[in-house]
């Protein structure tokens, strides 16, 4: 059993038959008040999210989920293909499943995929990625200020909003939960 | 350089962080077991790297604190300074006790951390309220407190308090030394009077709105509270409010259910600071009851933009009431299977001897550095938080 000093983010637990993931949560001591984790739960199977209070003190069961590190390989149809790297296995894995940032996700991407009672229900891919603008128009002589962005298309067919010094053939680093860009990687 | 397919040499690799040279003489800093020094690696995905001119020498990216961090630390010994000679100009004395005793903190709601056969304290009032029967008027004490199991956007299990204590003075003194200590050292670490939360802008100049915990009950959280209601009518008043609270919640659960649901993100919404005084009289700690009505504590609590600052009480001095109050959260303590302390007989044998009427506070200075420096984490302004280490 877990206790509340074990809640951490992606604590996986189980509540009413169903396998949770902990997404949030945060300390709540006021003085000279009982303490408590306000948490925030999602679904594994339906997505749904829910906050909870747990008081210091009460029991979490976990939840009997797997945890394996997979590769991405490649889309198909309205799947994306991954091999587990320590077997070969390969699963297919619906798009719905990763949510919008399924589109920056390059061949061989080092991905974790929960299973709970054998079945994939969740997809973590890095928080970075590196990809490579393949289009994006030449940015307007001048206007350098800083918030001025353009559109631009990276190796795996995604549009980001780029700054306008970003040119074709330029690395940059992509922050996969907000789909915005964060750097330019030195040349 | 293009990021994937680069190439290099590994300089220098210390438990699984490497420092790389790539083939085009960049240097860089990945993570990745099982690497040795001088191993050549393929197809590396540079994470951060470098011109070979821009290395920034030995300190490298894992070991250097972020620029924010740094300031912040700068921020937090301006603060000390401040306060520190806030307290030598009204005549204070700088006292230190022990953080080692056999007697921690009795609060029901706290758990103190074992160590050397005795505990941490988990606040320095015992021993504080030992010198001030001792013949102490004016002390203060800048120093590390424990609780355990405590972590939190607010709360670092090992984290600083700032207590003070003024003999033979009222508790509006004190508000005033808090309200005056914390513009002092805001000033002195952002050249303002102001302190950034997230988007606002908050003054903190003195003097500070005021309500007490009666009026701040009815305004935002509509439940009357009396004082001297048993346990299961404060938890209809509660419902009646339209707050959650479980059968048979204690008076303490059922207060707080109604202030963190409604109260609090009430006062952290304001716009300016707000102190909330004359608690009821089952949340009084270790605060005398007004002398005209027992059904209230002198007490306050400060707050500012969200952050619970200090806590002061006008002290309670009567020995047989404080053993008293002892045993009861010793025997609640017990029920809800919580470790049962020693009681400090020896702070019970101070207040006898006489402690003199006064009064006392207690802040969080990591709280005081973080509004101060407008940090949105207490580990912000920590040198190394617990996991750090």
């Amino acid at each position: 059993m877990y206790d509340t000093s074990d809640i951490r983010k992606g604590l996986k637990v189980l509540m009413d038959g169903n396998p949770f993931t902990v997404i949030e949560f945060q300390f709540v001591k006021p003085g000279k008040g009982a303490a408590f984790t306000r948490t925030k739960f999602k679904n594994l199977l339906t997505g749904a999210v829910f906050e909870r209070n747990i008081r210091s003190g009460e029991k979490l069961e976990p939840a009997n989920v797997e945890t394996r590190d997979m590769q991405f390989l490649y889309r198909e149809a309205g799947d994306l293909v991954f091999m587990d790297q320590t077997n070969y296995e390969q699963v297919s894995i619906s798009i719905d499943l990763i949510g919008a940032s399924h589109d920056l996700m390059k061949d061989n991407l080092p991905c974790t995929v929960v299973f709970f009672n054998e079945r994939p229900v969740d997809v973590t891919i890095p928080t970075f990625v590196f990809l490579e603008v393949t289009a994006s128009e030449p940015g307007v002589k001048g206007d350098t200020s800083g918030n001025v962005t353009k559109p631009a298309t990276v190796e795996t067919g995604a549009e980001v909003a780029v700054p306008l010094f970003i040119r074709v053939g330029d690395t940059i680093k992509i922050d996969t939960r907000t789909h915005e860009y964060v750097e330019r990687v030195a040349k | 350089m293009s990021a994937a397919g680069a190439r290099g040499r590994i300089l220098a690799v210390n438990a699984g962080i490497a420092i790389i040279r790539g083939e085009r003489g960049e240097v860089s800093v990945r993570a990745q077991p099982g690497w040795q020094a001088g191993d050549l690696v393929d197809d590396l995905t540079v994470v951060r790297a470098y011109d070979a001119g821009d290395y920034p020498g030995p300190k490298t990216e894992v070991a250097r604190l972020p620029r924010p961090r740094l300031d912040a630390l700068h921020g937090r010994a301006q603060a000390l300074t401040a306060l520190r000679a806030f307290f030598a100009a009204r005549e204070f004395v700088e006292v230190e006790t022990p953080l080692l005793v056999p007697s921690p903190g009795l609060e029901i709601h706290l758990d103190a951390v074992r160590a050397g056969g005795g505990y941490l304290i988990t606040s320095p009032e015992y021993q504080m309220k030992r010198l001030l029967a001792g013949g102490f008027d004016k002390i203060y004490q800048v120093c590390k407190c424990f609780r355990g199991g405590e972590r939190g956007p607010h709360h670092a299990s090992e984290f600083t308090m700032v207590e003070w204590y003024r003999a033979f003075d009222h508790l509006d003194t004190i508000m005033k030394d808090m309200e005056s200590l914390v513009h002092t050292v805001v000033r002195a670490v952002s050249h303002a009077s102001t302190v950034k939360i997230g988007a606002r802008t908050i003054d903190v100049t003195p003097p500070w709105p005021r309500l007490t915990v009666r009026e701040a009950m009815k305004k935002w959280a509509n439940v009357e509270i009396a004082g001297d209601e048993p346990a299961a009518d404060l938890v209809a008043k509660v419902r009646r409010a339209d707050v959650k609270v479980a059968d048979g919640t204690a008076w303490d659960d059922a207060f707080f259910a109604a202030f963190l649901a409604r109260v609090e993100p009430a006062i952290a919404a304001l716009e300016h600071p707000m102190i909330l005084e004359d608690w009821p009289a089952p949340l009084a700690a270790l605060a005398k009851r007004k002398p005209a009505d027992p059904l209230t504590a002198l007490r306050f609590e400060a707050y500012v933009g969200g952050i619970e600052l200090a806590n002061a009480f006008g002290e309670l001095t009567d020995p047989v009431e404080q053993r008293s109050r002892f045993e009861e959260d010793l025997r609640i303590r017990g029920e809800r299977n919580r470790e049962v302390y020693p009681i400090d007989e020896k702070l019970l044998a101070a207040l006898a001897e006489g402690l003199p009427p006064s009064a006392g506070i207690a802040l969080g200075f990591d709280r005081l550095v973080m509004l101060a420096t407008g940090a949105a984490s207490i580990d912000q302004v920590l040198s190394f938080t617990a996991d750090e280490l």
